[in-house]
Order: structure tokens, then sequence, then C-alpha cells
């Protein structure tokens, strides 16, 4: 009979938490793929100018315009002719004010009166263009702006 | 022989272990914010009695449309551009004595250039086929002809860089009311003393 008596005592096994760590990471990994630093879908060409006596962008009440070439996936579509894009599609100049409107009142009502236009433009589009958006702002009165550069210098390369 | 049971490694506080690398990453990373040159647009309106300028209070930069410089009717490289923005805003040519000496300038004291940063104004024209990349080349160089100017004076009067202050400030480094607002009216006062006066004129059209 004492064949079939356990041996130990009646104590409890400890839980094994050598698998928490895993759990841990499992958690990390999920966030890490699922969180999305949601930005607009670029639709035109944009390598931005570079500066270097440069200010920060506050994001919260900045709305943006992107102009510059058509990317290269929409050329068939769009043409090579420089275009502008507020949102997630391609806006005409004469369509911008209603864009921007739209734009603005996407963000907090209590920052709407601050707003921020910031311009991303492709260097290698025309001053023009960026002129006409001006006159457009003006009109508008957004008046600050913000021209978006990466780090670096035109001279020194 | 029975082999002797090797003694488990206590894995317990490797969870501990992964929070303290999430909690230390989720610390250290900031996403990286856009940064740029920010400009306020003149207003809509109508300006009956535009303000006279005289000549020599003037700074003319032309770009043409292949993004060549014209620097006060003389051909001019992108590098040499900021420092003949500083030696115009520098130059202060009123005569002692008349209200509209500099005292804090230091340059040539020529009467045939600016009489004060204060008059000094640099207007830039550019052609509708400029590049966007030569004309915020353009703008950057004469904002750091300013920020030039700026750090020398507030180096003189505060001991600080203008430029590393603003900065500061913008980040939130500066702790307090009563010293935030004190930093404010020195900036203030530094930027006074050499105001971004930039004027752009309307972009020709090519060929005209």
């Amino acid at each position: 009979m004492s064949k079939f008596t356990k041996k130990k005592s009646n104590e409890l096994p400890p839980v094994s938490t050598a698998s928490l760590p895993d759990i841990v990471f499992m958690l990390l990994f999920f966030f890490m793929v699922v969180t999305v630093l949601r930005d607009d879908n670029l639709l035109v060409q944009n390598k931005l100018p570079k500066a270097d006596q440069v200010e920060k962008l506050k994001k919260d009440r900045s709305v943006y315009i992107y102009a510059g070439k058509p990317s290269s996936r929409y050329v068939d579509k769009y043409g090579s002719e420089p275009k502008i894009q507020i949102g997630d599609k391609y806006t005409d100049i004469t369509n911008i004010k209603f864009a921007l409107t739209e734009a603005r009142q996407k963000l907090l009502p209590e920052l709407q009166d601050k707003v921020m236009v910031a311009l991303k433009v492709d260097e290698k589009t025309n001053t023009g263009m960026v002129t006409d958006i001006k006159q457009e702002l003006r009109d508008l009165n957004m008046l600050k702006i913000i021209y978006i550069t990466t780090p670096g210098n035109e001279i020194n390369q | 022989m029975a082999r002797r049971a090797t003694p488990e490694v206590n894995a317990g506080s490797m969870a501990d272990i992964a929070f303290l690398l999430l909690i230390f990453f989720l610390v250290t990373t900031t996403i990286e914010k856009d940064k740029g040159i920010a400009r306020q647009l003149p207003p809509k309106e109508d300006i009956v009695d535009p303000p006279k300028i005289k000549e020599k209070n003037l700074f003319i930069v032309n770009v043409n449309r292949n993004d060549q410089l014209l620097v006060e009717e003389k051909l001019m490289e992108l590098k040499d551009l900021r420092q003949a923005a500083i030696t115009f805003l520098d130059n202060g040519g009123a005569p002692s004595g008349s209200p509209e000496y500099c005292n804090y300038c230091k340059g040539r004291r020529n009467p045939e250039s600016s009489d004060n940063p204060d008059k000094a104004v640099i207007s830039v024209q550019n052609d509708r086929l400029t590049s966007y990349k030569m004309y915020i080349a353009v703008q950057n160089e004469l904002v750091a002809a300013y920020n030039f100017l700026r750090d020398r004076e507030s180096q003189r009067l505060y001991g600080w860089k203008f430029t590393e202050k603003t900065k500061d400030l913008n980040e939130g480094k500066i702790k307090g009311e009563a010293t935030k607002e004190a930093l404010q009216k020195q900036l203030e006062e530094v930027q006074k003393l050499f105001p971004l006066k930039l004027s752009e004129a309307e972009p020709k059209k090519s060929g005209q």
C-alpha cells in the first residue's frame, strides 16, 4: 500500500514564472506593431530643402500643406506637373481655401485661432507655386507659416 | 549513478528586467518633430501710403530663374550672402549725435549703407521659376545673419546666446513663470536691437 502513497507532502507546487517575461515581450511587440504614428499618406515627392536656422513646430496647432511633383506611382495618372496636397488628396490652387478651412476644423477648438500652416514643399518646386499658396493664406488670414526643412546647410552640403 | 538534479534558475525577475527595458525605451524615444523656418505673412490690406525707405537702407537680394544671386546689383555666391547681410545690418551709418545713431553697431559706419538696424530692410525678390531649394537657402542665410547679430548682443548684455535661450524656452526647459517672463522680456529687448525686417516682393514672372 505504501507504494501508492505520495512521497511529498501536500504542499502546493510554486507557479512557474519563467514565462512571464515572454508574456511581457509579447505585449511589447503587440503594441509596437499596432501603434502607427499616423501621418498623411504622401501623394507627392517630398524632398525637403536644408536649413539650420530652424524652430520647432507645434504639431497640435498646425495644418500641413504638401506640394511637389506627384510620386512616381501617380505620374501616369496625374502627370508630372507639381501639385498641392492637403490631407489625403490633391487640391487645386483655387480649392485651397476650402480644404484648409476643413483641415482647421479638425484641430482643437481652442487652438484654431493660433493655427500655423506648415509648408512641406519639395525642393525642386518653383517659388511661384509657394507664392500662390501664400497669397491664398493671406486671403484666409492664416498668417503664421513655417517652411519645414531638414537639418543641414546648402552651402557645405 | 543517478544524475543530480540541476538547481532551477530563478526566472521571476526576468519580467522586471523586461519591464525596465520597456520603460527605458518608452522614456528615451522621442518622436522626431518637424522643424523649419517660421514666418509671419503680412496681412492682406491695401496700403494707402507705403512708407518711404531710403535707398541706402535697403538691401536688395535678387534671385533669378537660374538660382543666381544678385545682391546690391552685384553677382554673389550664396556662401557670401550671410556676411554681406551682417555687414549691411551692423553698419550703423548714421552720424554720431543724431537720433538715429546706433551705439551698439560694430560695423564700418559707412554713410552710404544702412543708418541703423531698425531702419535697415532686406528685400528679397524672387523669380517665379526660382527653385524652392534656393529660396529656402536664401531665407536661411538671412535669418542666420540676424541670429548672429542677436547672439552677439545678448552675449554682450546678458551673457547668454539669444538662439540658445529661445530654444530652451520653446522646449520648456525654463522653469517657473517669473523666470519665463523675465527671459521673454530680455529676448524681446534683444529682438528690438535687431528687428527682423525681411520684405518679400511679389515675384516677377519670368522674362519680365
